[in-house]
């Protein structure tokens, strides 16, 4: 029973850091009705420009955050005035496909400037299991993942905030809603897209560093990240609440489909349980648990 | 001037639906052929061969394939290298137990064991459009090849997981040199594309555009949902189920279902986006272009760093090509979102004009 909690808990936890990633997709999907392949690639690129600049200038941790930030936000300014704006009319597969382009161009731009080799990401928390839970429970929780879930509910509580308390939140909302009725009430629709990119930029950087802490900065983040589909799927693509839902959910899931339905299949099913689990729920319930319904009109 | 089609009188409606109306197409198509499979030959080495055409070729069978169910048909796959691994593993099975089976048929049910598998998959495709339905194909990339390599009746039990592809042995004749191999994948990829371009310009393929262009329109005027759908994935599936097994048999020579995996169902994806989407010379193109492109970047960089008397780090060349494929990608859907396929018909528009003005 206990093992039965210890696997539970590590697989919410693990999908707290799925979340983390699609927290991305549905800002930028909430936004602009794009959605960004690319969100792996950037968590990739901000990890390693971190750690990057961490190294190679000596930087402490918050001027190192700094600079990556503001290296984020201007990713997120270029990608929509180069790769985005060009494309406005164009039907979502386009961008979509436009954004797998970002993604290549992005990770092969990472690995060129810093080094295709892994990097230990250093965050002050270290990778080793909670003193208490294994004295008092005798279960193995790692102080990485509990600090990821802490950091995934502040960033979750400031975008809650930002989105429903600023002005700015409520011009997002505005545009997530009906861009031309947006346009109509006068808001600049190309400096929110600008500002939405950079928000996401910065959400990948928080994913990015809990992601490098718990494994390492690697060029299989991207995959990693790539799993975050199908929390969005589950969660739906337009819900804050549904990714952080959706990814716990996955999370626990692929855990304990791994530990318990594993052994009798011979195991290895982490790499494609969630997405037959996310194929399964799409074929029920297309729309995810919290996201909108579409309605097609012809 | 040269291009152009008046004067070309129809006599017959066999003449008047032909594949390729125009004489100047047919001429153009006759010569290309005749230079494919005589003159390359007469003047390609093995470096040749083995590096460079029968990729390609293998590759534009495979872009055919996923042209028809993305660019024709509408419906987003990321899963095309699994069908090509489920065609690769049928046709080696195929041709270990069954004795006596000719090494062609094999293929050909490896495609059908493909078809049937992308049948499968595709299914989902009738309640979900668009990146819902390229996730689900995702489901499909990482399940099949995780599949071929657990059970390991599909690897014959070997037991480093290696498998060795028969050699191609056709009426006596064995296909071992680069030569030959390169003249038989040549005469599968020829045929198989001619059939492909017949299969879109008749009802099932308008019945698949009907589909891509606004699906719920297709289906009040008529078209029956599940069956187009369903043929364009098991259409598809064939067509990269075969170009797996050759990629298998006549390019490296052995079955492995990791080389499928989703770094190369991004590269047919790009050869589609960027030969053209919806069009069988674009797949040609697209696939010609990704090929060659990381043999030019190569010799390129090498180039400039001796230039500069650089040192190249062992990751550059593939990183840089993986931010020129990016860089491409998006500049070709920003620049002409239908590919080298539509710079070529606009080539032969002003064809058909010049050197007249109007």
């Amino acid at each position: 029973m206990q093992f039965f909690f210890e696997v539970l808990i590590g697989g919410l936890l693990a999908g707290v850091m799925y979340s983390l990633v699609a927290l991305g997709f549905v800002l930028i999907y909430k936004a602009s009705g794009v959605f960004n392949f690319a969100q792996g690639a950037m968590v990739f690129f901000a990890a390693l420009t971190f750690v990057g600049l961490q190294q190679k200038f000596a930087l402490p941790f918050w001027v190192a955050f700094a600079c990556t930030l503001a290296v984020m936000v201007a990713l997120g300014m270029l990608t929509e005035r180069i790769v985005l704006r060009p494309l406005v009319n164009q039907p979502q597969i386009s961008l979509f496909m436009a954004t797998i382009g970002l993604a290549f161009f992005l990770e092969g731009l990472a690995q060129l400037i810093w080094g295709t080799e892994v990097r230990p990401l250093d965050i002050g928390i270290k990778n080793e299991p909670v003193q208490w839970a294994m004295d008092r429970f005798n279960m193995l929780i790692i102080k990485t993942d509990v600090a990821a879930a802490l950091v995934a509910g502040l960033l979750v509580s400031v975008l809650a905030v930002f989105f429903n308390r600023t002005r700015i939140g409520r011009a997002l909302r505005a545009v997530a809603d009906d861009h031309q009725a947006a346009l109509a009430v006068g808001i600049p629709l190309k400096q929110i897209w600008a500002i939405v990119w950079s928000v996401a930029g910065f959400v990948a950087l928080v994913a990015g560093l809990m992601w490098g802490a718990r494994s390492g900065v690697q060029f299989a983040l991207t995959f990693t990240a790539l799993k975050a589909l199908p929390v969005l799927i589950l969660g739906g693509f337009e819900s804050i609440a549904g990714a952080i839902v959706g990814g716990l959910i996955i999370g626990a899931a692929e855990k304990l489909a791994e530990v318990y339905l594993g052994p009798k299949v011979g195991g290895g099913i982490e790499g494609w349980f969630a997405y037959v689990l996310a194929l399964v729920f799409l074929l029920i319930r297309p729309e995810g648990l919290f996201g909108e319904k579409r309605i097609d009109r012809v | 001037m040269l291009y152009r089609e008046a004067g070309q009188f129809k006599t017959s409606y066999a003449a008047d639906q032909q594949l390729f109306p125009i004489l100047q197409d047919r001429v153009a198509v006759l010569a290309f052929l005749l230079i494919a499979f005589v003159v390359v030959p007469l003047i390609a080495t093995d470096y040749w061969y083995s590096a460079i055409l029968i990729p390609l070729l293998v590759f534009s069978l495979a872009t055919i394939g996923l042209n028809i169910l993305t660019g024709y048909a509408g419906q987003l796959s990321l899963g095309s290298a699994a069908f090509m691994a489920v065609g690769a593993v049928a046709a080696y099975n195929f041709q270990l137990r069954v004795p006596g089976m000719p090494v062609l048929v094999s293929f050909v049910l490896g495609g059908f064991m493909a078809a049937l598998v992308g049948m499968i998959f595709g299914l989902p495709s009738l309640r979900i459009k668009g990146f819902y339905l390229a996730v689900a194909t995702l489901a499909a990339q990482f399940f099949i090849p995780w599949l071929l390599v657990k059970v390991s009746w599909f690897s014959n039990d070997s037991a480093s997981g290696v498998i060795a592809a028969q050699p191609i042995n056709i009426l006596g004749y064995a296909f071992d040199t680069p030569a030959s191999k390169y003249l038989l994948v040549l005469a599968i990829v020829a045929l198989l594309a001619l059939a492909a371009k017949n299969m879109v310009r008749g009802r099932i393929g308008r019945a698949w555009m009907a589909v891509r262009d606004m699906d719920v329109a297709a289906e009040v005027i008529g078209i029956r949902m599940l069956h187009t759908k369903l043929t364009a994935f098991a259409v598809s599936s064939f067509y990269c189920g075969v170009a797996g097994a050759l990629y298998a048999f006549a390019y490296l020579g052995t079955v492995q279902p990791e080389d499928f995996n989703l770094d190369l169902s991004f590269r047919i994806l790009f050869m589609v986006i960027i030969g053209g989407v919806g069009s069988i010379l674009g797949s040609f193109l697209g696939a010609a272009f990704i090929t060659l492109l990381p043999i030019f970047l190569d010799v390129l960089l090498t180039d400039i760093a001796r230039g500069f008397n650089l040192s190249l780090m062992p990751g550059t060349i593939s990183m840089a090509q993986l931010v020129v494929f990016g860089a491409l990608i998006i500049f070709f859907l920003i620049v002409e979102p239908h590919g080298l396929a539509r710079l070529w018909q606009i080539a032969k528009e002003k064809l058909r004009l010049w050197p007249f003005p109007h």
